[in-house]
């Protein structure tokens, strides 16, 4: 009987003393339709609790966004389509009830929300969010990377003035400093908890932490099976925002993709994370399945030309590829149709909108009159790669391509990487002369796109790209405030010299899409692409 | 095939040539369905050979209808999500699959029974050593170390054949070995030794022969598990590289298109490949039929 | 005097394993770092720069040359160090502790279903040799091997969840509804048992249905053909011979003569089938979303992480050697040739 005691808050119908099991008073597409529990398919593992351990895979954010608070959050606002999506431009407040930058923008003074406390009852300090700010520039890896992103670097930059306030010093304005405070990693951790299970080999309670959140967020962690299931039960006690709707939420890991389909077309779930496009085109036609596609904010799949490898030293010949490319073959083919084409622009750059379309479209005659123009008139031969992770997309993509380089005397051979290799070969190595990308950024500015992937050495640059003049640009606008003069022209520059260069071309901006029960409301778009179960309401 | 590896004279009586083709009328007339599977067997081979001379499709080729269409009068088999031909695919990609799994399994039968035969024959350091490297091989699930091995060779159709040969040699060595072992002091060996032969003649020219019949079934099943395993490997990503026609490949993109209904990207490589399992499955039988030394009259 | 003789030669053969499983551990070594791709990299995550990429190959113990990681390696193992799986953020030990029961119940019980099976027709089609019975068991068992594990399960999974709604919604070893039975063998449905809860173990044994149907048909015809061949070589044996000549019951020289030597290559095929079964779980896991050691070790080996594949690796060993061990006195047992010559 005890161990069906964590299962009976699910259950709509009283059960009271009687030991009929719970499978028979409800099937299972009865619990899914359950208003209190939610079931949430996806295809990842979750391998930590810790956001801030390293080796913590991109599923696993979902319990730092669920679990704990930060600062601040962003706001919500609405798509041309009628579905929700978190808003860059609006940072609300979330542990902070509010805070204050100084004139020059460097010292900003957060004050913590009165009455919000721990799990465990402790009320949230400005020595937990210093405690938990200082790990997450300490522990190295992902968390002190993007922490970086946001000019937070050294744990001196931190202060608790007293028990409600709390101080961040930069060393020069940023623009991305607040909205970095909104991502997932800087999350306030019960610093209590914490160092009760440090040790001296590590003072940062990793290992504790890993499998123990210890947070204030709107959910616990009540189950990890690592590899199963995850459980999380609502915190009735939440400070730091309307109380969740569903009173628990069972994340379960289903690898094969068309049982994923099966379980939210059976409706024996309530929501099925990351389908695939096809699955998104096809399932928004079907009754009772509600599918959520919405276009992933500075992401942009592309086709890169390594700068490294001769032929595509020449500009010609990269500007030759991109007009040789059947653009809407593949974004019917492999995209079903889902994003926003990102090619057919027009010649002349006129908003600094990102992503936006490129002047290329499909155009052999020209692309063959570059090639002409070069050394290269008689083709050449290249390997095409991919990596395999993404190979949904990324696999029908080669090949069309491949078919269009055929078209001007090019010989591609496809080549697909396993995930693993992917990052030392191509963005670490920088040694694939022509292949897929699919970076996009978190903090939501062109500038800060271009920084990762235009700059040379920088990780999502796996072409080598390198243009001084580019280079100077993105360093000048990266931390200037939008509403800064030089701040359009900048940017506007920076885009037209990424057409005319063309060494990342643009092939289309992919959706998140999400699948639902119908009537399922109040998912909400976020740029880490997972869900939040915070905002969700049931049928 | 089969007369060749009939050849040693395992039987007292050495039959003559003609003897083989009475023999072989004999078991056609007795089992039909090996009969059939020969049948299917040229045909295969046919397809492997002229295949590509014959498809009405290029089988590379996108665009060959429009993506996702069902069996029609011009596309036999109907198109995949390129709108590729399935029909030309099928049948271009007879040559490669069975490619792959002649050569392995021939790999693994030479090396598997040689290995065996010997330890099985000799005993001794020769039997612990190759025991020992064939435990090692047989300690790790089969198709993990298929896939260890592809994966960490790289995923080339030569890679698939290496991993797919080691993981079956185990199993020729130790039945070579045990059907040897209890042979080796048989009365017609002995014989054969007191008549003068030399250990090599002995083991492989009157021991080995009486070994092929449990081989040849297992021969049999292997070519068709050869395919399965590179099908196998495709599942996960690790089979061979695209756009190259292989029902393996071809069998796992289309079974996640059977949740969405479009059952003929997975159902016409299934079945070729299920034929092709089951013919080599079959001419296991008839060829053991054809060399059991104790069925020959 | 005899069980001395066995004895030493089960003491022989436990010792003949220790070279095996040595080998098995610089195999895996080997072969783990052999694979492309830079853990350290990869688990440094997607935005890491160099330095985070350092101290995560530190942590890792990477930067160490090969052999002394080997001999930190087997030295861990020794103490009962398996190293911890950074894919799933899990000690190794606490991995396969939890899966491998998840992964042999689903095994043994294919196996069960596929030998109660199996071994019947082997013995029919044999009796009946190239009658229309022979043909029909070779035609099914073949069937049932011809296509891959991965479509099989897909398939049944279409039939029986998405159109008749028959079959639990294949989402691992338990519905959502149930939680595990308290931890005995690690069998649900043994445990559950144990815990005398009757709908758990229907709950549990609904989940296996679809899995075990899929591996069970996949290792029928290895099983029935063997049988089949066994038997038919038995039965064409001059003691057959001689037993019918004896005017013995066609019975009993079926079962005591026949059957018995045809056991022989039977019993040696199922440590090989054993083998195939686990190897094809990893697909059947997951399709099913089963959380066993054949996903583990696929997502592992994907992702480079060493400790996982060695882990992996080693239990494996472990449990292949120790069948090996008892199929060899088994085949001891029931092969009257072996136990003459002592």
């Amino acid at each position: 009987m005890n161990r069906r005691n964590f299962l009976k808050g699910a259950t709509t119908l009283s059960v009271g003393a009687s030991l009929i099991p719970l499978s028979q008073l409800l099937p299972s597409s009865a619990l899914a339709a359950s208003n209190e529990t939610a079931v949430v398919v996806i295809g990842g593992t979750i391998n930590s609790l810790d956001i801030h351990r390293s080796g913590t895979n991109r599923t696993s954010y979902q319990v730092a966004i669920n679990c704990y608070d930060r600062l601040v959050s962003f706001g919500t606002k609405q798509m041309p389509d009628g579905s929700l999506s978190y808003d860059y431009d609006n940072v609300q407040p979330e542990m902070a009830e509010s805070w204050e930058v100084n004139e020059d923008g460097t010292v900003m003074t957060f004050k913590i929300r009165e009455g919000a406390t721990f799990w465990d009852g402790k009320p949230v300090t400005a020595h937990d969010v210093k405690w938990s700010l200082d790990r997450a520039v300490s522990l190295g890896g992902f968390p002190t990377v993007q922490m970086k992103a946001g000019r937070l670097e050294s744990t001196e930059q931190f202060k608790a003035l007293d028990d409600r306030t709390f101080q961040i010093t930069l060393p020069f304005a940023s623009k991305l400093a607040l909205p970095d405070l909104a991502t997932p990693i800087p999350i306030i951790i019960n610093s209590q908890v914490a160092k009760a299970n440090a040790t001296t080999e590590d003072p940062w309670a990793t290992e504790y932490l890993h499998r123990n959140p210890a947070g204030s967020g709107a959910f616990k962690v009540s189950r990890w099976n690592a590899g199963e299931q995850l459980v999380y039960e609502r915190n009735d006690n939440w400070a730091c925002g309307p109380l969740p709707s569903y009173q628990r939420v069972i994340l379960r890991e289903v690898p094969a993709q068309s049982t994923r389909r099966a379980l939210i077309e059976r409706g024996s779930v309530t929501a099925s994370q990351d389908i695939p496009n096809k699955d998104a085109k096809e399932l928004a036609k079907k009754d009772g399945i509600k599918v959520v596609s919405t276009p992933i904010e500075n992401c942009i799949y592309s086709l890169c030309t390594n700068v490294d490898f001769e032929p595509f030293k020449d500009k010609r010949v990269r500007q030759a590829i991109a007009w040789s490319i059947p653009y809407e073959k593949i974004f019917e083919q492999a995209a079903y149709s889902q994003g926003m084409p990102m090619w057919g622009g027009t010649d002349e750059v006129t908003s600094i909108d990102w992503p936006q379309k490129s002047p290329y479209e499909l155009n052999l005659e020209k692309a063959r009159e570059l090639l002409a123009q070069t050394d290269y008139k008689d083709g050449f031969e290249v390997p095409l790669s991919f990596n395999l992770s993404v190979a949904d997309w990324a696999e029908p993509t080669a090949l069309l391509i491949q078919q269009g380089l055929a078209q001007i005397g090019i010989t591609a051979t496809i080549e697909k990487i396993p995930g693993a290799n992917w990052r030392t070969i191509a963005l670490v190595e920088k040694k694939l002369p022509l292949h897929l990308e699919n970076f996009g950024g978190w903090l939501n500015t062109p500038d800060y796109y271009f920084f990762w992937a235009y700059i040379k050495g920088n990780l999502f640059n796996s072409y080598n790209y390198d243009n001084p003049e580019m280079t100077k640009l993105i360093e000048e606008t990266l931390d200037m405030a939008v509403t800064d003069p030089a701040y359009t022209p900048n940017v506007k520059r920076m885009i037209e010299i990424a057409f005319e260069d063309i060494p990342r071309i643009p092939l289309w901006q992919p959706t998140l899409n999400v699948a639902f029960k119908e009537g399922v409301e109040g998912y909400e778009y976020w740029f880490h692409r997972q869900m939040d179960i915070r905002p969700l309401k049931p049928a | 095939m089969a007369s060749s590896l009939a050849t040693p004279e395992a039987s007292t009586a050495a039959p003559a040539r003609e003897g083989y083709w009475q023999h072989l009328r004999y078991i056609m007339a007795e089992n039909p369905l090996t009969g059939i599977s020969f049948a299917m067997f040229i045909g295969l081979i046919i397809m492997a050979l002229f295949g590509p001379y014959l498809v009405p499709f290029d089988p590379v080729a996108t665009g060959a209808g429009p993506a996702l269409m069902p069996p029609s009068p011009a596309h036999w088999f109907g198109t995949d999500h390129l709108g590729r031909d399935v029909f030309s695919r099928v049948v271009v990609a007879t040559r490669l699959d069975l490619m792959i799994s002649v050569s392995a399994v021939a790999l693994s039968f030479v090396f598997g029974s040689v290995i065996g035969s010997l330890s099985g024959y000799f005993g001794g350091w020769t039997d612990r050593i190759a025991g020992r490297l064939m435990d090692t091989i047989m300690a790790f699930p089969l198709f993990v170390l298929a896939m260890g091995i592809v994966a960490a060779a790289g995923n080339s159709v030569e890679n698939i054949v290496y991993a797919t040969a080691i993981i079956n040699l185990p199993f020729y060595a130790r039945m070579a070995r045990a059907e040897v072992s209890i042979r080796r002091n048989a009365g017609f060996v002995q014989a054969a030794r007191l008549s003068g032969n030399s250990e090599l003649r002995v083991l492989f020219g009157h021991i080995f022969p009486n070994t092929l019949p449990p081989i040849m079934v297992q021969i049999s099943l292997n070519m068709g598990w050869a395919i399965l395993n590179a099908a196998g490997l495709s599942f996960i990503g690790l089979g061979v590289q695209p756009p190259t026609p292989e029902w393996g490949i071809m069998v796992a993109e289309g079974a996640n298109f059977i949740i969405s209904g479009e059952w003929w990207l997975v159902v016409f490589p299934g079945m070729a490949l299920m034929l092709a399992v089951f013919t080599f499955n079959l001419i296991g039988d008839g060829l053991r039929d054809l060399v059991d030394p104790q069925r020959r009259t | 005097m005899a069980l001395g003789v066995k004895s030493r030669r089960v003491l022989a053969r436990l010792l003949q394993a220790v070279p095996t499983i040595f080998g098995i551990l610089v195999v895996c070594f080997l072969l783990t770092r052999a694979l492309p791709g830079d853990p350290a990299a990869y688990f440094a995550g997607d935005m890491a720069d160099e330095a985070s990429i350092e101290q995560v190959r530190k942590n890792l113990g990477l930067d160490q040359p090969m052999p002394m990681q080997f001999v930190t390696y087997v030295g861990d193992l020794l103490q009962g160090d398996l190293g911890v799986a950074i894919s799933t953020g899990q000690t190794v030990a606490q991995e396969l502790a939890k899966r491998l029961p998840a992964s042999l119940e689903l095994t043994l019980a294919a196996l069960l279903l596929s030998l109660v099976i199996a071994i019947p027709l082997g013995v029919l089609a044999a009796t009946r040799p190239n009658s229309w019975v022979d043909h029909l068991c070779r035609f099914l068992v073949t069937a049932g091997v011809s296509l891959p594990t991965f479509f099989t399960g897909l398939a049944l999974l279409y039939v029986f969840y998405y159109l008749l709604g028959w079959a639990p919604p294949p989402m691992g070893r338990l519905d959502m509804m149930f939680l595990a039975p308290e931890t005995v063998t690690g069998f649900y449905t043994i445990d559950s048992l144990i815990a005398g809860d009757w709908a758990l173990f229907k709950a549990s044994l609904a989940q296996m249905a679809l899995p075990v149907i899929t591996l069970a048909l996949f290792t029928l015809a290895p099983i029935a053909r063997m049988t089949r061949a066994a038997m038919l070589q038995t039965l064409a044996s001059d003691y057959v011979r001689t037993a019918r000549a004896a005017g013995l019951s066609s019975r009993r020289v079926l079962i005591d003569y026949a059957f018995r030597n045809a056991l022989l290559p039977v019993v040696t095929t199922l440590g090989m089938v054993f083998s195939f079964v686990l190897g094809a779980n990893v697909l059947v896991e997951k399709v099913f979303a089963w959380p066993g050691i054949g996903s583990f070790a696929v997502e592992a080996l994907v992702v480079s992480d060493y400790a996982a594949v060695q882990g992996f690796v080693l239990s494996m060993a472990l449990l292949f050697v120790s069948l090996n061990l008892l199929i060899d006195l088994i085949y001891t047992l029931i092969d009257p040739r072996v136990s003459e010559e002592e």
